[in-house]
């Protein structure tokens, strides 16, 4: 008989009170007075919240139906809920606006050319990158442009952009105020930061004038007062007058943010590439701005998510990009019902939700990867 | 010794910098794009009518969605009595009512767009008043819709005419006219009355339909349609009275007096059509054996009218054949053929107690 342990003792299990989903609460939710009633109140309010908006959004919802009648309670005999039905069949005109159906596929090819674009550029480990920025600045503008606007020469009818609309033009302002901001923002920071005068004036001038006006009104000279002041027999696309306008005003913001980001960058690195001979050009493209930019991807994401929302305002000057085709497509008296608009702005919440959410999450992984050589 | 600076580029800014540089000549390339590929439109001919005939396209300021006046199907065409009326100018031009291309305009921008040239006519129910007439520089050749502000009322009230509102609380939308005509109407009448005011049309039916107000009160035209938005429409009626003058008209620049007549004419083309009986239906048996003068001068088997106008003489015929009279563009667009059933009223013919009456072509 030995009083000697041969193995150890199997380690027992930690008491209740640190583990499970009990602890983890008294931890996380109830670790204090305050917490807990902060806790109590946010459940009650999803618990209030929730059920409802669960009830109609989906249980209560109509799905399928010819008109607006299918939405109206005394007709669906029961309670009714969102009116999806109205969405499904305005889907086309959501969509594409007024952009003929037959020519509906060159919007679609559109949209996907865009989204090869995207993910090229935006998934870091993607081959042959730099073919992808070709891609993505170069030959993208001139197919969309030759898809969406047509190329007699290649069999592609005109369409107008009067005929353009809903989410198809929601993204072409909110891609060339994000593809011309950035560049042009750049170079305006830079400017901005330059020893020579009369550039560092004008950019900052050109600035401020930007940031100092509301976007609103920037669209309103550009759709309302611009054509008044341009000689009789010159006008400018009313779509194209506020895409101009939004390009500069965004670049202006992003201006601001750049110029964040490269006084974040130490005198001492500038001075280090000079010594070892680089030209200016060299030391701004290799030691600088990859360093300014770094810091500032969070403040370029917010500034594209900002316009991205922002595009909505060129429906108050007549351009019916999503939201003004939402509007126009409930004014049709045959999907008149109770619950259209709020499924109407429920379905536009979602749309912008998911693709703003996208956008943040994106800007969040490529701040942990270029984050990663910080880490220690 | 100096570095070979290729040598001491890190191969990742290389990179960079010719992304910069591609980044740059894309900005510019763009900028260059957009400024060639919508070329401003050609200079002015001598009268807008030759203008647009060497276009090959009519421009048309339209509504960007009233229901019944210009809205977009699910297709993404557009209806609407307004937009009935620029196919009935572009049939009259082109013999072909697709030959139109539809602007829809917010409020605002509506006039300097007709102002500056961007489009030939605006057909956007815009009510003709003296100070849009004269202080503006435009023309309203024609109304093609009288309208007027009234109300809308819970059937089971029992309210059958507008003096039943006395010491009702009446529902409308914050800084429009429609406060103003209230104050004179019922000042005049010595009633009383309490306002609720809200600032969209949405919050506004919303409200009444809740029950917070006896009435809803704004142009007729918009009463019908926000009738339909009520939880049960049927339990809803328009008073018959109207308490303004809401006299809707196409709208062209002064100064060209051809386009005018012709836009007028337009008009009224489609009214003499529905008088005379001349309809999308039997306008080609009409053409082959109509007697009467009437018809035969309106469908241009008689006289020159057309080529008075500086169009074909077959104009009213194109007019009635592709967009039809002045009744059925109603029936199509607000009345019975829709869900808005807007009674006639004020907008029938001069002989069937209405006010719309068209000149004799002749």
């Amino acid at each position: 008989m030995s009083v000697v342990r041969a193995e150890p003792v199997p380690p027992s299990p930690p008491p209740r009170a640190v583990t499970g989903p009990v602890a983890w609460a008294r931890r996380n939710l109830f670790s204090s007075l305050g917490n807990g009633l902060t806790t109590l109140a946010i459940l009650l309010l999803l618990a209030w919240l929730v059920p409802a908006a669960l009830r109609f959004l989906v249980l209560d919802a109509v799905w399928t139906g010819e008109s607006g009648a299918a939405c109206r309670p005394e007709i669906a005999g029961r309670p009714v809920g969102a009116c999806w039905a109205f969405v499904a069949e305005k889907i086309g005109y959501l969509a594409y606006g007024a952009y003929p159906v037959p020519e509906r596929w060159r919007a679609n090819l559109f949209f996907a050319l865009t989204a090869l674009a995207t993910g090229w550029m935006l998934w870091p480990g993607a081959p042959r990158r730099r073919l992808g920025a070709a891609y993505a600045f170069l030959i993208l503008p001139l197919c969309a442009y030759a898809l969406l606007s047509g190329a007699p020469w290649l069999g592609l009818a005109t369409v107008p952009t009067g005929r353009w609309g809903g989410l198809l033009v929601t993204v072409v302002v909110s891609l060339v105020g994000i593809v011309a901001s950035l560049p042009l923002g750049i170079l305006l920071a830079l400017g901005r930061r330059s020893e020579l005068p009369v550039l560092r004036l004008l950019c900052t001038g050109f600035i401020e004038f930007w940031r100092g006006v509301p976007l609103i009104t920037v669209l309103f000279m550009a759709n309302v007062m611009l054509p008044l002041f341009l000689p009789g027999d010159l006008t400018v696309d009313r779509l194209v007058r506020p895409l101009v306008g939004i390009a500069l005003f965004a670049s202006a913001y992003m201006a601001e943010v750049v110029r964040g980001g490269l006084q974040a960058v130490p005198r001492g690195q500038e001075e280090a590439a000079a010594a070892l001979g680089l030209t200016r050009p060299q030391v701004l493209a290799t030691v600088v701005l990859p360093q300014a930019l770094k810091v500032v991807v969070p403040g370029i994401v917010n500034t594209m998510i900002g316009l991205f929302k922002d595009t909505t305002l060129v429906s108050i000057v007549g351009i019916s990009d999503f939201i003004r085709a939402l509007e126009a497509a409930r004014a049709d008296p045959r999907w008149s019902a109770p619950s259209v608009p709020v499924t109407a702005y429920a379905f536009a919440a979602l749309v912008y939700f998911a693709a703003c959410f996208a956008m943040a999450r994106y800007a969040g992984f490529i701040e942990r990867r270029l984050a990663a050589g910080d880490r220690r | 010794m100096r570095p070979d600076p290729d040598a001491a580029t890190p191969a990742g800014g290389a990179r960079a910098a010719r992304g910069l540089a591609a980044a740059l000549l894309a900005a510019l390339l763009l900028a260059a794009l957009l400024a060639a590929a919508f070329p401003a439109t050609p200079a002015r001919a001598e009268g807008l009518l030759g203008e647009i005939r060497a276009r090959g396209h009519l421009t048309c300021g339209s509504s960007p969605g009233v229901a019944g006046f210009g809205v977009p199907d699910s297709k993404g065409e557009w209806r609407g009595l307004d937009i009935d009326f620029c196919r009935a100018l572009a049939a009259a031009i082109f013999d072909d009512p697709g030959k139109v291309r539809f602007v829809p305009l917010a409020a605002p921008a509506r006039f300097t767009a007709l102002q500056s040239g961007e489009i030939d006519v605006l057909a956007r129910n815009t009510t003709w008043t003296l100070a849009r007439d004269t202080s503006a520089k435009l023309n309203f050749p024609a109304i093609n819709f009288y309208d007027g502000q009234g109300f809308l009322v819970r059937k089971d009230r029992g309210i059958a005419h507008v003096e039943g509102l006395d010491r009702a609380t009446i529902c409308l939308q914050q800084g429009t006219t429609t406060e103003l005509n209230l104050a004179d109407w019922f000042r005049t009448r010595g009633l009383t009355y309490k306002v609720v005011a809200f600032a969209t049309a949405e919050e506004t039916g919303r409200a009444y339909d809740s029950g917070r107000c006896d009435a809803y009160s704004t142009d007729k035209s918009s009463l019908y349609g926000e009738r339909l938005k009520m939880a049960e429409p049927e339990a809803h009626a328009v008073l018959p009275e109207t308490i303004s003058k809401e006299p809707f008209s196409p709208v062209v620049r002064q100064g060209d007096d051809q386009w005018r007549d012709i836009v007028a004419w337009t008009h009224y083309a489609m009214l003499d059509a529905e008088e005379a009986g001349i309809g999308q239906e039997n306008v080609e048996a009409m053409r082959r054996d109509a007697l009467s003068p009437d018809v035969r001068r309106i469908l241009g088997l008689e006289g020159k009218y057309g080529e008075a106008l500086g169009l074909t003489n077959d104009w009213a015929y194109r007019i009635i054949r592709h967009v039809g009279n002045y009744g059925e563009a109603y029936a199509r667009n607000l009345g019975d053929g829709t869900p808005l059933k807007i009674p006639r009223g004020l907008n029938a013919l001069w002989n069937k107690g209405g006010l719309q009456y068209g000149p004799p072509i002749r």
